[in-house]
C-alpha cells in the first residue's frame, strides 16, 4: 500500500515538473516578441531601449535558462505579475480562491446528493417514469451550456419571478464577514452573524445548483449504470435467498460496490466544476476564480491566465492521486 | 416467456408491434439525425432563411423584443437575433466537426502506433497523452488560444491541442484487444506490411466505440468552442457565434431574448448529438441498452 501511494506521489510531481514545462513553453512561444509587446511603438524604435528591456526580463539567455529562472521563481511562489491588476499573480489567485471554492463545494454536494440516489432509483426502477426523468435530467444537464443556463436560471428566478438573490456572493449593502478563512457560511457562522449566514447561503443557491447541473448528469449516469452491473452478481441473489429486505440489498449491499467507478469520477467531475465556474461566476459577478480567469482572458492578460492554468493543473493532479489512493483503499486489489 | 400456444391478451401485448421496435431500436438515433439534419439545412440556407442581414446595425431599432418584423427581436446594437442566429450555426456546425474529427484522426493513428510499437514508444506517447490530459481541457485550450491571439482558426489549434489524446487512448485499448485476434496473426503470418494491418485490418475493426465518441463529441467540442467564444476568444467581434451572442447578451436580464435563443441553439444541437451518438451505441452494443 504505501508503495503505491508512493509511486503515485512520485509520479504527481513528474507531471506536475512536466506542466511547469508545458506553461512555460506556451508562454513564450507567442507569436510576436513580448518585448515589442511590452514597450511603445517608440521605445521599441530605440534599439538600446530594447536591449535594455530584454536584458532586465532575461529575455536575452537562452529558452532553458529562463525556464530554470521561471521554476526558482515558482519555488518562491511567484507567478509573475498580472497585467490588469498589477498585484502579484499569486496573490490575485489566494484572494478569490474561497468564493470558488464555497461555490465549487455547495455545488459539488448538490450534484452528490441528488445524483447518487437519482441513479440508484433510476437502476432499480429501470424503464419506469423515474428511470425516463432520471435520463432527461442527465441529458439535459450535460447538454445545456454552464454559461446559458446559468443566465436562464438567473433570468427567470431573479429577472422574472424575484424569488431570488441577485448576482454577487451578498446583498449589495451588506458588508462581508470579517475574514477568518474567506468562505463566507464559514465565517458568519465563526462570529456568529446570523444575518449574513443567511444571505449568504441564499446567494449561494442559484449559481451553485447551475455548477451542480453538468455534474449531476455525470454522477447519475454512472450510477445507474454501475448499480444495474452489481445488481447481477450472485452476492445479490445470496443476499436475495437470505431473505433480506430488498432496500437492505440495494442500499446497504449494492451501492457501497457500485460507488468505486463513481468515485474514480472525481476527478472529471471536478474539472467540469472549473469549467463550470469560469461560466457561472462570470454571469452571477461571483468574485472567484472563475469571474478572473474570464477577466483576465478578456484583457488578454498573459500572466494571470498562465498562473491560473498552473495551479488549476495541479489542482487536478492533486485531486486525482487523492483519487487514486482512495480508490486503492476501496478496492485493494488495485494496488497489485 | 410462456410455452403454451393459447395467445392470451398478456403474451399478444407483450409482443411489441412494429412500429414500437423500430421505434426502440432506431428511434433516439434518428429523432438525433433530425435535429442535425434540420441544422445543417439551416446552415446551407441561411441567407435565404435569415431574412435581416446578420451584421446589420440600427441603433434605432436596438433591443426590441420578438416581434413580426424581428422574429427573436434585436440585440444591443439593432441587430436581429433570428438572422445572427441562423449564421452563427455555419460556425458552430463546422468547428465542431472539424476539431472532432482531425482529433480523431490524429489520435487514433498516435494511438495506432502507440500499441503497434509497443516499448520506448508506447511509453512516451502515452506520457505525453497523460500530461495533456492532466490540466482541464478549457482551461488549456484557453491559455492557448490566448497565446495564439483571437480567431476562430487560432481556436480550433487550440482545441486540437488538448482533444486528441482521448482518442489516442481510446485507440490504443482498442487495437491492443485486436492485435491479439486471429486474424492479425494470420495476416502477419502472410506477410502484410504493420501499416497495412493497422490501417487496413485493425482499425475497421474496432471502428464502432470510435464512432460513438465522436458523435458524442462533436456536441461537447460544440460547447466547448461556443465557451471560448464566450470568454471572448473564439471569433472575432461582428461575427455571428453562439457562444459571444449569449456573451453579449449576458447583462441584459430582462432583454432575456438576446441571450436566450442562441443559447437554446447550441442546446438542441447539442442534445442532436448526442440522441445520435447514444442510439449508435445501443445500436452497435445491444447490451448496454438493457443496462
Amino acid at each position: 500500500m504505501l508503495r503505491y501511494v508512493v509511486s503515485r506521489l512520485a509520479a504527481a510531481v513528474v507531471m506536475a515538473v512536466f506542466a511547469t514545462l508545458i506553461i512555460f513553453l506556451i508562454a513564450n512561444t507567442v507569436p510576436g516578441d513580448p518585448a515589442l509587446a511590452q514597450l511603445g511603438d517608440l521605445a521599441a524604435s530605440n534599439p538600446e531601449f530594447l536591449a535594455a528591456f530584454r536584458a532586465k526580463w532575461g529575455l536575452d539567455l537562452p529558452l532553458w535558462e529562463r525556464y530554470l529562472i521561471f521554476l526558482k521563481g515558482l519555488l518562491r511562489g511567484d507567478l509573475g505579475i498580472s497585467i490588469a491588476s498589477q498585484r502579484p499573480v499569486l496573490d490575485d489567485i489566494i484572494s478569490y480562491a474561497p468564493a470558488t471554492i464555497e461555490l465549487a463545494t455547495a455545488g459539488f454536494l448538490l450534484s452528490v446528493v441528488i445524483g447518487v440516489p437519482l441513479g440508484v432509483l433510476a437502476a432499480v426502477r429501470r424503464d419506469t417514469w423515474i428511470d425516463h426523468v432520471a435520463r432527461f435530467i442527465s441529458l439535459a444537464g450535460v447538454s445545456a451550456p454552464t454559461f446559458w443556463l446559468a443566465f436562464i436560471v438567473l433570468a427567470i428566478f431573479y429577472g422574472g419571478l424575484q424569488i431570488a438573490p441577485g448576482p454577487g456572493r451578498l446583498d449589495t449593502i451588506a458588508f462581508p464577514p470579517a475574514r477568518i478563512t474567506g468562505l463566507y457560511l464559514v465565517d458568519s457562522l465563526l462570529s456568529g452573524d446570523w444575518s449574513t449566514f443567511t444571505d449568504a447561503l441564499a446567494h449561494l443557491m442559484l449559481p451553485s445548483i447551475v455548477l451542480a447541473a453538468a455534474t449531476l448528469g455525470l454522477i447519475t449516469r454512472t450510477t445507474r449504470a454501475s448499480m444495474l452491473e452489481s445488481m447481477q452478481q450472485d452476492y445479490v441473489r445470496v443476499a436475495r435467498a437470505k431473505g433480506l429486505k430488498e432496500g437492505t440489498i440495494v442500499w446497504g449491499h449494492v451501492l457501497p460496490n457500485a460507488l468505486i467507478p463513481v468515485v474514480t469520477l472525481g476527478g472529471l467531475a471536478y474539472a467540469n466544476l472549473l469549467t463550470g465556474a469560469v461560466m457561472t461566476e462570470t454571469i452571477f459577478s461571483w468574485p472567484g476564480l472563475g469571474r478572473y480567469t474570464f477577466r483576465s482572458a478578456a484583457a488578454l492578460d498573459f500572466p494571470a491566465i498562465m498562473g491560473i492554468t498552473l495551479v488549476v493543473a495541479i489542482t487536478y493532479l492533486l485531486i486525482n492521486l487523492l483519487i487514486d489512493i482512495s480508490y486503492a483503499l476501496l478496492d485493494p486489489r488495485v494496488v497489485r | 416467456m410462456s410455452t403454451t400456444t393459447t395467445v392470451t391478451p398478456v403474451a399478444f401485448d407483450a409482443v411489441p408491434s412494429k412500429r414500437r421496435r423500430w421505434l426502440r431500436r432506431y428511434g433516439l438515433a434518428s429523432a438525433g439525425a433530425l435535429i442535425i439534419l434540420s441544422w445543417i439545412l439551416v446552415a446551407i440556407l441561411a441567407p435565404v432563411l435569415a431574412g435581416h442581414a446578420p451584421d446589420v446595425v440600427d441603433v434605432t431599432q436596438r433591443l426590441r423584443p420578438p416581434s413580426a418584423t424581428h422574429w427573436l427581436g434585436t440585440d444591443a446594437l439593432g441587430r436581429d437575433v433570428f438572422a445572427r442566429l441562423v449564421y452563427g450555426s455555419r460556425i458552430s456546425l463546422t468547428t465542431g466537426i472539424i476539431v472532432v474529427v482531425l482529433a480523431a484522426a490524429f489520435g487514433t493513428l498516435v494511438g495506432g502506433v502507440a500499441a503497434y510499437a509497443r516499448g520506448k514508444i508506447e511509453e512516451l506517447i502515452m506520457r505525453v497523452t497523460d500530461l495533456v490530459l492532466c490540466f482541464p481541457p478549457i482551461i488549456l485550450a484557453l491559455a492557448i488560444a490566448a497565446a495564439l491571439g483571437i480567431g476562430a482558426v487560432n481556436t480550433i489549434i487550440a482545441m486540437l491541442v488538448v482533444w486528441w489524446p482521448k482518442f489516442a487512448r481510446l485507440a490504443r485499448s482498442l487495437i491492443i484487444v485486436q492485435r491479439s485476434q486471429e486474424y492479425v496473426e494470420a495476416a502477419v503470418v502472410v506477410g502484410l506490411s504493420p501499416a497495412r494491418i493497422l490501417i487496413r485490418h485493425i482499425i475497421p475493426n474496432s471502428i464502432g466505440p470510435l464512432i460513438v465518441l465522436v458523435t458524442l463529441d462533436i456536441g461537447n467540442a460544440i460547447i466547448t468552442f461556443a465557451g471560448l467564444s464566450f470568454l471572448g476568444l473564439g471569433v472575432v467581434p461582428p461575427t455571428p457565434e453562439w457562444g459571444s451572442m449569449v456573451s453579449e447578451g449576458r447583462e441584459l436580464i430582462e432583454q432575456w431574448w438576446v441571450a436566450a435563443f442562441p443559447g437554446l441553439a447550441i442546446l438542441t444541437i447539442v442534445v442532436g448529438f448526442n440522441f445520435l451518438g447514444d442510439g449508435i451505441r445501443d445500436w452497435l452494443d445491444p447490451k448496454s441498452r438493457r443496462r
